[in-house]
């Protein structure tokens, strides 16, 4: 396995997960035409989902979800002491995903509301980067296999890691959808990063931002845009908080 | 030119085994009820619409995929192969309206007839067998007329204009003619000829759209720093859907993609838009066009300048593509009427 006659070197990769649904992690082991190959081109010393062996001797962890109780802000710390590269892997390490929808309701009520009689001890829902420094997001409900084995490539080569700063409209275009907007429904597609390759709008949804805000969206404008459609505030922002990823706008 | 004509249901035992065929389909309706097309693949010519009025995306990624990789390498120990495959399957394309093939011919200017030939461009264009037709109405707000690319007189194999229950036939390459030879076809008649140009004149008469271009490349030059890239820059979601949907916008990115066992790369290029965020941005992270006004500006002085300046003519067909795809509604004609009003001023 040399590359230009050089053995790469394989990471020590961890896998943790906090609050969250683990689809991430599951979509880590997707992608089975390179699976073998993933799991060959690094070492895995800790991923409950696949292996039961654990160690604090990692490169890179990839944190899986977000952060919704005291003990979890002190496991994060400790993987951040040890991990060289940190990576929050999803919507909900990227921003919170769904689970922070609790935010928006009283702490108490929504435990009883959940748990009833037997409340468990939480906070309110942050992301990783809001806890320690992060070093690469990927974000996405769930993550794109594809994007963690460039991330992959990025450490063991130094290749660019770069996912798409543009919206999601340019891959849904190119793959001929015709667009929501046309058939009266909303869709995030213009404001949200790109990386998926829309498969939301191509399968009739619209986007709903799983990925976060595209480099420089324009609020604005898109905005003003889904006004004139029609399309009443709190639906907007329904959408918008669905993932937690747009916080930087959000009007209450 | 060779004229001919084909009664209608005659041209449509004209079949290409072997062949991937290509026409407008109806894929459905948008909110108002209007119908929505695309070119996309048949198997019978009861699945297309030869009556369509536009599609909502042009046909040329049957030329210049969104994606196409450009060559892949393979590592073994100490030595490395490349592999190149520009070979193609032969392809018909029926359908295609005049600002298309117009489109194509432009194209062909910037990828075949040029210093640096692109090969991969020239095998999907030499192995599209392309079949136009003429459209019986301006599309919605389309401005073909006014740049010069509502006919067609090159760029096809075939041409077709509908004269009530005959199609009137323009051939336009040897491997038409011969192709014609399996099916039934007639000397055209003085009467044919009337019955050509007078549904062209009926074209003409419902065009409304209008813009002069004559003299934009210098209008553009004056109104570089003008206040109206800002008014419709404010507005623009920098989101690519003009450039996706247009039948010349041509500006791609290169990428390397490493396969995870590290024994291959693959060169892939991907279609862009001058409209994206990262369009001007070059190594070390400057960007020499972080606003949208100015990347918007760029689109147009392509379009309408800087190609006018490299080939005589404007980039743009007319189509209105992107204009009608555009949520933020900027399109070609409202621009330019404004850079217009802004010198009478
Ligand atoms: S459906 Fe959404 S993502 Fe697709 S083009 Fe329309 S707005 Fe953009
Ligand atoms: S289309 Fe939107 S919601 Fe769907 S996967 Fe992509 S970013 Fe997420
Ligand atoms: S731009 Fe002109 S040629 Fe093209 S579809 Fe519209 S009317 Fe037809
Ligand atoms: S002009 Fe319209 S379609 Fe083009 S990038 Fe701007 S908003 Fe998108
Ligand atoms: S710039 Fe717009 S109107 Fe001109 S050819 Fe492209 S899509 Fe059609």
């Amino acid at each position: 396995m040399k590359y230009l006659g050089i053995e790469p070197q394989k990471p020590k990769i961890a896998v943790f997960d906090f609050t969250s649904c683990e689809g991430c992690e599951l979509q880590l082991l997707n992608k089975e035409e390179t699976l073998a190959d993933f799991l060959n081109a690094v070492e895995i010393v800790s991923f409950r989902e696949a292996s039961s062996s654990s160690s604090d001797n990692y490169d890179i962890a990839l944190i899986e979800g977000a952060v919704s109780r005291n003990d979890e802000v002190k496991r994060l710390e400790k993987i951040r002491k040890n991990a060289k590269v940190l990576v929050a892997l999803g919507s909900c390490a990227c921003f919170g995903g769904v689970n922070r929808l609790k935010n928006e309701f009283d702490l108490k009520s929504a435990n009883k509301e959940v748990y009833g009689n037997d409340p468990k001890e939480t906070i309110n829902v942050r992301p990783v980067k809001d806890i320690v420094p992060v070093d690469i997001e990927i974000p996405g409900c769930p993550v794109s296999k594809a994007e963690v084995e460039s991330l992959i490539c990025h450490v063991v080569w130094d290749s660019p890691f770069q996912p798409p700063v543009y919206p999601v409209c340019v891959e849904c275009k190119q793959r001929f959808t015709t667009c929501l907007f046309e058939k009266g429904q909303m869709c995030l597609g213009p404001i949200t990063r790109a990386g998926c390759n829309a498969p939301c709008p191509a399968g009739g949804q619209g986007c709903w931002g799983c990925r976060g805000p595209a480099v420089e969206p324009n609020y604005d404008s898109f905005f003003a845009i889904v006004k004139e459609k029609g399309f009443a505030d709190i639906e907007l922002r329904e959408k918008l908080n669905f993932f937690g990823a747009f916080q930087e706008v959000i009007i209450s | 030119m060779l004229f001919k004509t084909i009664k209608k249901q005659d041209f449509f035992d004209f079949y290409f085994p072997d062949f991937q065929c290509i026409g407008p389909k109806k894929v459905g309706t948008n909110n108002n009820g209007k119908p929505i097309y695309q070119f996309l693949p048949f198997s019978s010519f009861d699945e297309i619409d030869l009556d369509y009025e536009t599609t909502e995306y042009s046909a040329k990624t049957y030329f210049l995929p969104y994606k196409e990789t450009l060559s892949s390498f393979s590592f073994e120990d100490n030595d490395w192969t490349q592999e190149i495959n520009y070979s193609s399957n032969p392809r018909l394309i029926i359908g295609l309206h005049p600002c298309d093939i117009n489109g194509l011919v432009k194209l062909d200017k910037v990828f075949e007839k040029t210093l640096f030939p692109n090969p991969y461009y020239i095998t999907r264009r030499q192995n599209t067998f392309v079949v136009g037709i003429d459209c019986k109405q301006p599309c919605d707000r389309g401005f073909c007329s006014s740049v010069g690319s509502n006919t067609v007189t090159h760029g096809f194999d075939l041409f077709l204009t509908d004269i009530g229950d005959r199609y009137f036939v323009k051939i336009g390459s040897d491997r038409a003619f011969n192709a014609l030879q399996k099916i039934k076809t007639r000397d055209i008649t003085k009467n044919d000829n009337e019955l050509y140009l007078q549904a062209r004149n009926k074209f003409d008469d419902g065009v409304e759209k209008t813009v002069r271009v004559e003299n934009l490349p210098n209008l553009l030059d004056i109104e570089f720093e003008s206040d109206v890239w800002g008014k419709w820059g404010d507005k623009c979601l920098s989101c690519g859907t003009c450039a996706m949907v247009c039948p010349t916008c041509y500006c791609y990115g290169v990428t390397e993609h490493i396969s995870m066992d590290f024994n291959k790369s693959d060169k892939i290029k991907q279609l862009y838009s001058c409209n994206l965020n990262d369009f001007a941005q070059v190594a070390g992270g400057h960007n020499f066009r972080p606003e949208p006004a100015t990347r918007l500006k760029y689109r147009y002085y392509h379009q309408h300048r800087g190609f006018v300046e490299s080939f005589g003519q404007p980039l743009c067909v007319g189509c209105n593509r992107c204009g009608r795809a555009c949520l933020a509604g900027i399109n070609p004609t409202d621009v330019i009427s404004d850079l217009q009003r802004e010198q009478k001023r």
